[in-house]
């Protein structure tokens, strides 16, 4: 947001906003309305909507997913049938995995990569919100396929060829599964590009690599992780598209494709795809667990390699997800073992989580609980992880609700249990008051008992021999039982979610009357706790300047003669006040918004009329001519800084990326 | 970066980054190396596929690799007009630089309209998009390929414009170093395409 | 993902990437740009087979001669000579990785 002042006089030799190339361009200001939102390219901002929007599709995911264990509550139901089965639990897994779990990751890593690094905004700021507004977009269109496209997809969220081409799934949910991807794929490329060159440009004097706090080493890996899988799904989706929209012959086993091709396509960015999950979450209780044991992480190196490794071993791992598909021994051999080589890391980690807390004072807060949670719950779900390795065994255990357990584990019970942990930690921060601490608690404890009571039979289930994917069971099987358990805790996990938005709108509320938490209401480690919540529009009043691991916590603490600890100045003491006089912040534009509009338009166009293609390709052509034609900043706003020296040609627009421009830099380096 | 003294110039200085290097250019860097999964499994796909013809011609059946080495040349060599243009802009020389650029777009023009050529007539005997497995992976290829090199002809010529109006000057060459970036990748993988699909003949 | 030596200092000590010790002047680069043609030459050359059996030595070659194009170009036309080495990084990091997992993949069809 930009800090509105009374326009300064420019230098003498600058025209006052003289050259308009279209005669219409001027950047919008920000202030706090809607249309304040929709332009935004603070990283707050993108953060707290990329949050909301994920919340939101966790409830429709959520909704799917009460679909299908009503559905399984009961043997031989016919409340849904089976072809609307088959798209309910398509789009549950998609939903929850494209729609919730990895935007809100990305809210926490647009919110707090900037502030863990000491900067005042990302490398590219429009880009960044180009991202949000094009994955929502791709959300949307998605999840259209409801209204316009016959149906959801009904492929299963990993599609296998042959039963994804038009014969099998001949409505349109299979297409806006492929182009409802693209398109959201789109979006993270760009946002991961955007993040590792802030988290290697953009770090405050003194912040190394190797001063970094581990979540933001985490959410780079997951960065990298990004960058390189989604070409691959995009070339897997793109042939997909082709096969159902032009009759290619990608996958036609009759014309002599292989249908296996798409299995490897898709798990060679499906398995690093679930680390992109895990390794936020495992950033985040990186940051709650030392602030909660009063201890720094143990293993900080440990940590850092460890996830760095489990991003290059997770590349080797992917057919382990096809061992029964006909690869051949040698190759099942070969992921088996590389399979089980890849616990070891997350092992470290574990180790390293339980050794902090070992002889930590230890505070079991909310967020605390949660992080406990999210280490337990993620060590159960590694275990069977552990078991599937074993080629043999997963022979058994594939496509059966062993695996089905084994995923929920890890992805709800690690990854999700992760995030709301992060939730409860960062509220304060994000929003200038805490949630709830009593009403967290019994949040967290509804969701363990939900997660369990629904996930946990599905391990005797799957062992029974329960197959996935089948919209319903015959009675003399025996699964009933557990299944009617694993449908009341999913409504039990249902009314945890109810509650945590409960305690959201209710903390809210009742802040009013509470005083503002101040700047660090945990005694916590890193940079986001040195200055003011709510989080000041500019982050820093000063960038500061960094000298150890846990920068924030040494500069309220200090080791003794004795080795003891003892506190040389308080948080409100120590902490940043906020002024952000003069800070210069990039301007906000409405073309990233406009662009992301255009995406799914060619979407349409592809499946229904030709002529969309077009008008959407206008849209998002013109979007990118008038984006990188805009001023670099509105010459209006306000800059403070009277000394601007030498800037660059306000008008020079030729540079349509740009240059990081939120450094605190108040020259015309441009944003992008 | 600033140091704790907000106000000393370093804070305006624009090109302070960690790295030493834009935050542009390490941006187009990155991408080009994720481009490099894209075309992969784009020319694993036709690898895996290319004899798979389905009882009908195959691509490599009918290449014409003189036609196509000469395209294959001409994209060669605009690399080489492309650096040149770089070069005409660092030294100062706006105008000279502006013809590089156009000589640039040009060339890759006369590139896609070999491979147009070449798919018309390849169309013309026989073999279409949806022909079998092995024209579709081909097709598939070398679309994407042309297709970026398509987006870098626009690139290309809207710098060519902005030169014209006079608002791309030597202080703006790192655009066109991006620019250039992008382009030599196109080429690159071009250069890749060429050896692994066209002249490494069939089994 | 190395840590650049400038890391802890306040911006960029040789500052601008343009300027460079190392830069080829342009009679270099039309000197690589002969060579590359001269290898394209050489290549296409291969295609006339009734003029020299290569044999068994053809795939190696033709591969050896495009890597020598692909190294040129990266090298001097994309500058990554005398750049920072990250840069490097990231592009041999897409290469190795796409190698990698394709090549394996292929390998799991029985391609070789």
């Amino acid at each position: 947001m930009a800090i509105i002042e009374e326009p300064l006089a420019l230098e003498s030799g600058q025209a006052d906003i003289a050259e308009r190339p279209l005669g219409v361009m001027t950047r919008p200001q920000e202030g706090n309305g809607w249309r304040d939102w929709l332009s935004s390219v603070d990283h707050k901002r993108i953060g707290i909507m990329y949050g909301v929007a994920a919340m939101f599709f966790f409830i429709v995911g959520g909704i799917e997913a009460l679909l299908i264990r009503t559905q399984l509550a009961f043997p031989e139901q016919g409340f849904l049938s089976p072809q609307l089965y088959n798209e309910i639990y398509t789009m549950h897994g998609v939903t929850m995995v494209f729609l919730f779990i990895m935007p809100l990751a990305a809210a926490f890593a647009n919110y707090l990569i900037p502030l863990q690094i000491g900067a005042r905004d990302v490398a590219f700021p429009r880009l960044n919100a180009l991202s949000f507004w094009i994955w929502i977009s791709g959300a949307i269109f998605l999840n259209s396929s409801w209204l316009v496209g016959g149906g959801g997809a009904d492929c299963g969220w990993f599609c296998y060829s042959p039963n994804s081409g038009v014969i099998f799934s001949p409505s349109h949910g299979v297409d806006f599964y492929a182009i409802g991807l693209l398109i959201a794929g789109i979006a993270s490329l760009v946002s991961s590009v955007n993040l590792i060159v802030t988290v290697l440009n953009m770090r405050a004097p003194g912040m190394t690599l190797f001063r970094m706090p581990v979540l933001t080493w985490m959410l780079l890996v997951t960065q990298f992780l990004l960058a390189f899988a989604l070409p691959v799904i995009t070339v897997a989706l793109f042939l997909l598209l082709f096969d159902r929209v032009f009759d290619s012959q990608f996958f036609d086993p009759e014309a002599g494709a292989d249908p296996l091709l798409w299995q490897h396509l898709f798990w060679i960015f499906g398995h690093p795809e679930v680390y992109i999950i895990i390794l936020p979450s495992f950033g985040i209780i990186s940051e709650i667990i030392p602030t909660f044991s009063r201890k720094p992480i143990f293993g900080y190196s440990f940590m850092v390699f460890s996830g760095i490794a489990i991003g290059f071993m997770g590349w080797g791992v992917w057919a382990h997800h096809m061992f029964v598909s006909g690869i051949g021994p040698i190759s099942v051999l070969a992921f088996s073992l590389s399979t089980m080589f890849i616990a070891v890391p997350t092992g470290v980690k574990i180790l390293n989580w339980l050794a902090t807390m070992w002889g930590g004072k230890l505070r079991f807060t909310t967020a605390m609980l949660f992080a406990v949670g999210t280490v337990g719950m993620f060590t159960i779900g590694g275990l069977s992880g552990v078991t599937h390795a074993l080629a043999p065994a997963d022979t058994q255990q594939t496509d059966t609700y062993y695996i089905v357990a084994h995923f929920h584990y890890v992805i709800f019970g690690g990854g999700v249990m992760g995030l709301m942990a992060g939730a409860y930690f960062w509220w304060p921060k994000i929003f200038g008051h805490m949630l709830n601490e009593a009403r967290g608690k019994i949040h967290f404890w509804i969701s363990m008992v939900g997660l369990n009571l629904t996930f946990g039979p599905m391990h005797v289930l799957g062992l029974q021999g329960m197959s996935r994917r089948i919209d319903t069971y015959s009675e003399g099987f025996g699964f009933a039982f557990w299944n009617l358990m694993a449908t009341i805790g999913a409504y039990i996990i249902a009314i945890s979610v109810a509650y945590f938005i409960y305690n959201a709108f209710r903390s809210r509320k009742e802040a009013v009357d509470l005083p503002n938490p101040g700047p660090d209401p945990w005694d916590a480690r890193s940079l986001e706790w040195s200055i003011p919540s709510p989080t000041p529009a500019h982050n820093f009043d000063e960038i500061p300047t960094v000298e150890s691991q846990d920068e924030w916590w040494h500069r309220k603490y200090a080791f003794d003669e004795n080795n003891n600890v003892i506190r040389i100045a308080t948080p409100e003491e120590a902490a940043q006040k906020g002024d952000g006089e003069g800070v210069h912040l990039p301007s906000p534009s409405f073309w990233p918004l406009v662009l992301a509009v255009g995406l799914p338009l060619i979407g349409y166009g592809i499946i229904f009329n030709l002529w969309l293609c077009v008008l959407g390709g206008l849209l998002t052509a013109g979007a990118i001519y008038s984006w990188a034609l805009e001023p670099v900043d509105d010459p209006n706003a306000g800059h403070g800084h009277g000394d601007h020296g030498d800037d660059d040609d306000p008008d020079d627009h030729s540079d349509d990326e740009g240059d990081a421009v939120a450094v605190g830099a108040d020259d015309s380096a441009g944003d992008a | 970066m600033s140091t704790a003294t907000a106000d000393t110039h370093t804070e305006h200085d624009p090109h302070a980054t960690n790295t030493g290097i834009s935050n542009t250019k390490l941006a187009m860097w990155l991408f080009l190396g994720t481009e490099c999964l894209l075309f992969g499994g784009l020319i694993s796909t036709y690898l895996l596929y290319k004899t798979r013809g389905n009882g009908k011609t195959l691509p490599t059946d009918i290449f014409d690799i003189p036609f196509t080495s000469v395209s294959s040349f001409v994209l060669l060599m605009s690399s080489l007009t492309m650096v040149l243009a770089l070069s005409a802009l660092q030294r100062g020389d706006v105008e000279r630089s502006r013809g590089w650029l156009l000589t640039t777009a040009m060339l890759g023009g006369v590139f896609v309209g070999g491979q147009v050529y070449e798919f018309t007539s390849f169309y013309r005997e026989g073999i279409g998009f949806t022909t079998n497995p092995a024209s579709s992976a081909f097709f598939t290829l070398t679309g994407f390929h042309g297709v970026h090199v398509s987006l870098g002809i626009l690139m290309l010529m809207s710098l060519v414009v902005a030169s014209m109006q006079g608002r791309l000057k030597p202080q703006n060459a790192e655009t066109v170093e991006i620019v250039g970036l992008y382009w030599h990748f196109v080429d690159i993988v071009w250069i890749f395409i060429f050896t692994v699909i066209y002249l490494i003949p069939a089994e | 993902m190395s840590e650049s030596a400038t890391d802890t200092a306040v911006g960029a000590d040789d500052t601008d990437d343009d300027d460079h010790a190392h830069h080829p002047s342009d009679a270099e680069y039309i000197k690589i740009a002969l060579v590359l043609a001269l290898i394209t030459g050489v290549e296409v050359f291969t295609y006339f087979e009734s003029v020299l059996d290569w044999g068994a030595f053809l795939i190696p070659s033709l591969m050896v001669m495009m890597v020598v194009k692909f190294w040129l170009v990266a090298r001097m036309f994309m500058h990554l000579k005398a750049d920072k080495p990250i840069l490097s990084q990231f592009f041999v990091t897409g290469i190795v990785m796409a190698v990698a997992v394709y090549m394996v993949t292929l390998l799991a069809f029985n391609f070789f």
